[in-house]
């Protein structure tokens, strides 16, 4: 009885139902947990399982079409049905929030430190000066470098890991309860997002808050979580202490969850051997390329990449690892054309296009294709999906009218999604489906080349599990050889037989596979292995350690 | 064998189902989108039944004075024909000059009847409803030409400017920049002056050639923003031309801010071509429009009052039939337009939920 009033979130029989076309759709069905002071619960699902909206729910941040009944209780204290006014003085000062993006959840215009001290001063009755004091401290808190300096910045002049720093500092202005964090690294690279969940994990020890933390990502969870809570279909599948979820998982679901995270080293060898006398030509050679992007009023050009080379033979995977800003995804646009280099050569297919024009480039087109990293803004939201997809085949003047038609069917049909689907608009469709259409897009003018921008980063895991089974099996039918740009080890090991590193533009290792992941060379891969999270608390644990003592 | 089968099994789904497999273009799914929207629908009928009628009623007049081309129209007078202005007194006593005949009450024991001038007659006689139905004409033809030519090269120069950037675009701007400087109505009047009375069509022209400039601009910002997103690469690796990244993928992710700012331009031509008309160039009298009536009237609105609703009625339903027909576009082209729940729905998911 003791623990249940010292508890800060308490959710018992919750239900969350949305009103769609004439129906209710549940959200979330008959949910009970509670988290107490100190204590982190991580909520893991699929997307779509339910775990965002309900936590949504909890302070009444929903559409109104959502209905919501049960027992939430902050500190004792009933939120459901509870006024706007109450509601308001609960948010912010007891509940804070940590959105996904940091970039769409700090507003522009305003520098973080204005945006700390308005939080500060709604909820305080203090001066300016004292608020502003306040945001420094916080910022100080987060680990921000120069708080003096930083508290004036705007958040574009923030990296990354920095304006999610600034949105933590902002939960954390009025020292909250109860800290929901939803999705709060997967924007983030590994290295990075390893130093926001060491910063959670030691503020929450200062501060002694509760977190409720919102994921898909179990190696995140495993570094985290004290407490799991496993979601499908709004359903609670399994809820238990870290230690049982990641050792003894009870549910097959839990276990299959568990099961499609990718593993370092987990694949047996995949290796491609050339006849060195018979060595084919390489379907895509770049040798020695610069790439500048043309310096814009008073922003100098940049050197995006520096003396870059390497070679993709036919049926070959190449993954191209590092980190946002490393330079991997212009690379992979100069190999399509879609960016000029400074220097150096590009040849696909045996085409130069290092200076090429509109009609030299209109040649590689067939030969090659492209998977973008956000589904969601590389396909046209105007345009059903079956013309997107039919595009390609349309302007190569390869089929028209019916036969078109039957093409955009054998590709829907080859990517496993229902032939139905042609007539939806991309909106309707989730992540997973559209990324699917990305590759039946690039795939239907079969070509040589296929160059995958961060096509799983957008995916859940069991989501990208299956996408990367598909795009294997298609990749062994086809036999297309693949450009897999990524920022996740452990999706190349799954996938690729080269792996290429980047660095700040320039190439820092190349080789097979398991000699890049087994026994790196540089210091540089070797900091990115360690930081890629596994699904093992003790392994996390350990590793944390190491990179305590390495500081 | 295998495509036989497929076949056979897809006939025996419902049609449903059969439907939705078939494939639809871009264009089909909108039109399918626009036709359940029922307000743009009933605007729509609404507009072409005013358009009817007008045309309908009052003929076609095109040409010069030395060669006219005519087609009657069914109703008997015309804008020059001149008769004795009827005086009657309104059952309150109040003296009633050149009172409307129209008595659309079939309850006071007249029935329903037209009479001699339905819209009544203005003050020295001519036939009210002759002038409206003329000025509906000249107004509707000012708001099609204005649209059209306004419409299309605000969307061309704003769209090629913003999608090709760099010399074009500084071109076009301060094209654009210069045309926005100059005052309409001082040039029209200069124009009127020197080349005397055009009619409506050189008029609408030449609006049109001037109201262009605010859409272009939207539509350049518009272009700017959407040229940088991923599905305009996507296009590009597919090997679309620049035209077809224009019109085929931008465009329609644009057509919101077009459909919003030409239904904005076309109400505004009505008033610019009042304005015009007032200083001299554009439809003088004899010849009138909606604008010009109302102008000429508006100070009969206390002993005459029909003299100014008449004309007002006919400007307020085309810009309202317009307005909503614009609406019901720009839905049918945004696909992530969802129905906003409406009362009955909520009430509908309280009776679900008791249940």
């Amino acid at each position: 009885m003791n623990e249940k009033q010292t508890a800060v979130l308490m959710v018992e029989n919750y239900n969350l139902d949305f009103w769609v076309d004439g129906e209710w759709y549940p959200a979330a069905i008959d949910m009970n947990y509670s988290i107490d002071a100190g204590q982190v619960l991580a909520i893991v699902g699929e997307s779509g399982s339910g775990k965002s909206s309900s936590s949504m729910g909890l302070m009444g941040l929903l559409a109104s079409n959502a209905r919501v009944n049960g027992s939430v209780r902050i500190k004792g204290e009933e939120m459901l049905g509870a006024s706007a006014a109450t509601l308001r003085k609960f948010r912010g000062k007891e509940v804070a929030y940590i959105f996904q993006e940091p970039m769409t959840a700090l507003n522009p215009v305003y520098t973080i430190g204005f945006q700390i001290i308005e939080t500060l001063r709604t909820h305080f009755d203090i001066s300016s000066d004292e608020a502003r004091a306040r945001a420094i401290g916080l910022i100080k808190l987060v680990e921000i470098p120069d708080p003096e300096t930083s508290v004036d910045k705007y958040p574009h002049q923030l990296s990354g890991g920095q304006r999610q720093r600034a949105m933590i500092a902002q939960a954390l202005a009025c020292d909250p309860a109860l800290l929901i964090a939803d999705e709060p690294t997967t924007a983030l690279d590994v290295t990075v997002q390893a130093e926001i969940l060491d910063l959670m994990r030691n503020l929450k020890h200062k501060l002694n808050s509760a977190v409720l933390l919102i994921t898909h990502d179990m190696g995140v969870v495993a570094d985290m979580a004290d407490q799991i809570l496993v979601m499908k279909d709004g359903k609670t599948v399994e809820y238990d202490t870290a230690d049982n979820i990641f050792n003894r998982p009870k549910h097959p679901y839990t276990q299959a969850l568990l099961a499609a995270v990718p593993k370092l080293g987990s694949v047996a060898v995949r290796e491609l051997t050339f006849d060195s006398a018979a060595k084919p030509e390489p379907v895509l050679k770049l040798e020695n390329v610069t790439i500048e992007y043309p310096k814009r009023g008073r922003a100098p050009a940049f050197k995006a990449v520096q003396d870059f080379s390497l070679e993709i033979f036919p049926g070959e995977i190449v993954g191209l690892v590092g980190e946002s800003g490393s330079g991997k995804t212009t690379i992979g646009r100069a190999s399509i054309g879609l960016l000029p280099i400074k220097e150096g050569v590009i040849s696909v297919a045996g085409n130069d296009i290092s200076n090429a024009n509109m009609k030299s480039l209109s040649l590689i087109r067939r030969h090659t294709g492209i998977v973008f990293q956000d589904p969601a803004s590389s396909l046209n939201p105007r345009l059903p999906i079956g013309e997107s997809i039919g595009e390609p085949m349309f302007l190569a003047g390869v089929a028209k009218g019916d036969e078109l038609h039957r093409r955009v069917e054998d590709l829907l049909d080859s990517v496993e999604l229902p032939r139905s689907y042609r007539n939806r608009y991309p909106h309707e469709l989730s992540g997973g489906q559209r990324q699917r259409i990305g590759i039946a897009r690039a795939l239907a003018l079969t070509p040589d080349l296929l160059i995958a921008d961060e096509p799983t980063s957008a995916l859940d895991v069991s989501v990208q599990a299956r996408f990367l089974d598909l795009l294997q099996g298609l990749q062994e039918q086809l036999k297309f050889a693949c450009l897999f740009i990524t920022h996740d080890l452990a999706v190349v090991d799954i996938l690729s037989h080269r792996i290429a590193v980047m660095q700040n533009g320039r190439l820092v290792e190349q080789g097979p596979r398991d000699q890049i992941l087994k026994n790196p060379q540089d210091a540089y891969t070797q900091r990115l292995i360690e930081a890629v999270p596994v699904p093992d608390p003790a392994e996390q644990k350990r590793r944390r350690e190491a990179r305590l003592a390495a500081k | 064998m295998t495509e036989k089968n497929s076949t056979v099994s897809n006939t025996a789904d419902s049609s449903i189902e059969m439907k939705e497999t078939a494939g639809l273009s871009q264009g089909q799914l909108v039109r399918k989108r626009f036709f359940r929207h029922r307000a743009a629908n009933i605007s729509l009928a609404y507009l072409f039944l005013i358009v009817l009628f007008v045309f309908s009623a009052g003929g076609i007049h095109l040409g010069s004075k030395d060669a006219p081309f005519t087609i009657p129209g069914w109703w008997h007078l015309t804008i020059n024909d001149m008769s004795q202005v009827s005086i009657t007194h309104s059952p309150s006593g109040q003296l009633l000059i050149g009172a409307p005949t129209l008595d659309l009450n079939p309850f006071d024991g007249n029935g329903i009847s037209v009479g001699a001038h339905p819209f009544g007659q203005d003050t020295i006689g001519h036939d009210y409803f002759s002038l409206v139905i003329r000025g509906a004409q000249q107004s509707i033809m000012v708001m099609l030409v204005v649209g059209l030519i306004g419409g299309l090269m605000g969307t061309i120069i704003g769209a090629v400017s913003g999608y090709f950037r760099g010399l074009t675009d500084s071109v076009l701007m301060r094209f654009t920049d210069l045309i926005i400087t100059i005052p309409t109505v001082i040039i029209g009047s200069v124009i009127g002056s020197r080349l005397g009375n055009l009619g409506v069509f050189p008029l609408a022209l030449f609006l049109g050639l001037f109201a262009w400039t605010g859409l272009a601009r939207l539509v350049r910002g518009e272009f700017l923003t959407l040229r940088e997103r991923e599905f305009v690469d996507a296009a590009r690796v597919a090997g679309a031309s620049a035209g077809r990244i224009i019109f085929k993928h931008i465009l329609p992710n644009a057509m919101g801010v077009i459909i919003v700012s030409v239904t904005l331009l076309l109400s505004g031509a009505i008033l610019l071509e009042t304005a015009l008309s007032y200083v001299g160039f554009g439809v003088q009298s004899p010849d009138v429009s909606l604008g010009t009536l109302i102008s000429q009237y508006q100070d009969s609105f206390q002993a005459s009052p029909w003299l100014f609703w008449w004309p007002g009625f006919f400007i307020i339903s085309i810009a309202l039939s317009v307005n909503f027909v614009g609406d019901g576009l720009r839905d049918a082209f945004d696909p992530r337009q969802k129905r906003k729940l409406s009362r009955k729905d909520l009430a509908q998911a309280k009776q679900v939920e008791k249940n």
